[in-house]
């Protein structure tokens, strides 16, 4: 663990929620539209290159394209706001109904060393099955994290400090075809907008196709 | 759901609404429970053990910056007269190794400076958390 610890501590420059805040004063005629925040246009599409904890095997984005994701960094071993983010979730899909099939949250853990992959699939499964637990090693996490802006940091325990993890709240949200949609911050919190978030996921679920309209011009 | 005293020299603490979040065995499990002090000197809680836990720590968490951290916390004063909650997202209770299953029952003794205790039985739930606190 000594010889790992220096690679994986790691800080994005921005949180999630820090680039949320210009965002949502950027857009005051469209901020009524979306419950959560519209980063349609300001995040890169989906990418990363990972281990599927269900599956034991390796994924990247395009294995979940035609899939509405949700993207959260965490870990297991955290035994409050974690659990209650990823239970805010589960709630929003359940509302979905038969709609959540096509809906996978992605829990990319930032602790690769303590999350195995066999606890990060009974800790998903716990949750949802629509969960999925992505692990990789530090190189592919930092990646993830520098491409969203999101902050996580992990410091191995000393004699002086205990083993410490940080990680952004913010849970990113990307279309069937892996471009950026949301950002839901308000999962993380005791005042979740679990109606709201709902809602848009079954509109983001329901958006005709893109170029749809376009095809159908073309026709007549 | 009240504190059963534990010695003549109990602290005139007691606690109500204790739950544990139980996830799976590998993860560390959430205790909650409010504390209310009906005495005239701030009561410090110092620790917590369960039998249930391998070992059961005092815990905070904190959002700053949308970033979540979560530290290790030496002890907690409930004011006199007064009550602190330990409540997602803010103070709770970290089991490590837990050993329970939702809708057992399990025991956790709560040590206060000066070395009393009290007891509590702390109902387990799932996942899905305890339902009146959504």
């Amino acid at each position: 663990m000594t010889t790992s610890s220096p690679r994986i501590r790691r800080r994005a420059l921005l949180t999630g929620l820090a680039l949320a805040a210009p965002l949502a004063w950027a857009q005051p005629t469209l901020a009524s539209a979306w419950h959560n925040i519209d980063v349609a246009g300001y995040v890169p599409a989906l990418s990363f290159d990972m281990t599927d904890a269900t599956t034991g095997k390796p994924v990247t984005a395009e294995d979940f394209r035609g899939k509405l994701v949700l993207m959260y960094l965490g870990y297991t071993q955290c035994p409050d706001v974690c659990p209650l983010t990823l239970q805010h979730v589960a709630e929003a899909l359940q509302r979905l109904g038969k709609d959540a099939a096509d809906v996978r949250l992605l829990f990319v853990t930032v602790d690769p060393d303590r999350d195995t992959l066999p606890v990060l699939k009974q800790y998903t499964a716990a949750f949802s099955p629509d969960f999925v637990g992505l692990r990789g090693d530090a190189d592919q996490i930092a990646r993830v994290a520098r491409r969203y802006r999101l902050a996580y940091s992990v410091t191995p325990a000393t004699k002086a400090h205990p083993y410490e993890v940080t990680h952004s709240s913010a849970i990113y949200v990307f279309g069937r075809d892996g471009s950026p949609k949301l950002l839901i911050a308000s999962l993380a919190t005791t005042s979740p907008d679990i109606a709201g978030t709902t809602d848009d996921l079954r509109r983001l679920l329901h958006a005709p196709k893109p170029g749809l309209l376009a095809r159908l011009s073309a026709m007549f | 759901m009240f504190a059963s005293a534990c010695a003549s020299a109990a602290p005139p603490v007691t606690v109500s609404q204790p739950w544990f979040r139980y996830v799976v065995a590998q993860v560390p499990a959430g205790g909650y429970m409010t504390l209310r002090n009906a005495g005239s000197d701030p009561a410090v809680l110092t620790g917590a053990s369960s039998p249930a836990c391998g070992m059961l720590m005092l815990h905070r968490s904190e959002t700053k910056g949308g970033a979540d951290r979560m530290a290790p916390v030496k002890s907690v004063a409930v004011p006199p007269g007064g009550a602190l909650s330990f409540a997602p997202g803010g103070y709770h209770l970290m089991c490590m190794q837990p050993r329970m299953k939702p809708g057992q029952s399990v025991d956790v003794t709560l040590t206060f400076q000066g070395g009393q205790t009290i007891s509590a039985a702390f109902p387990v739930f799932g996942p899905a958390g305890k339902p009146s606190e959504k």
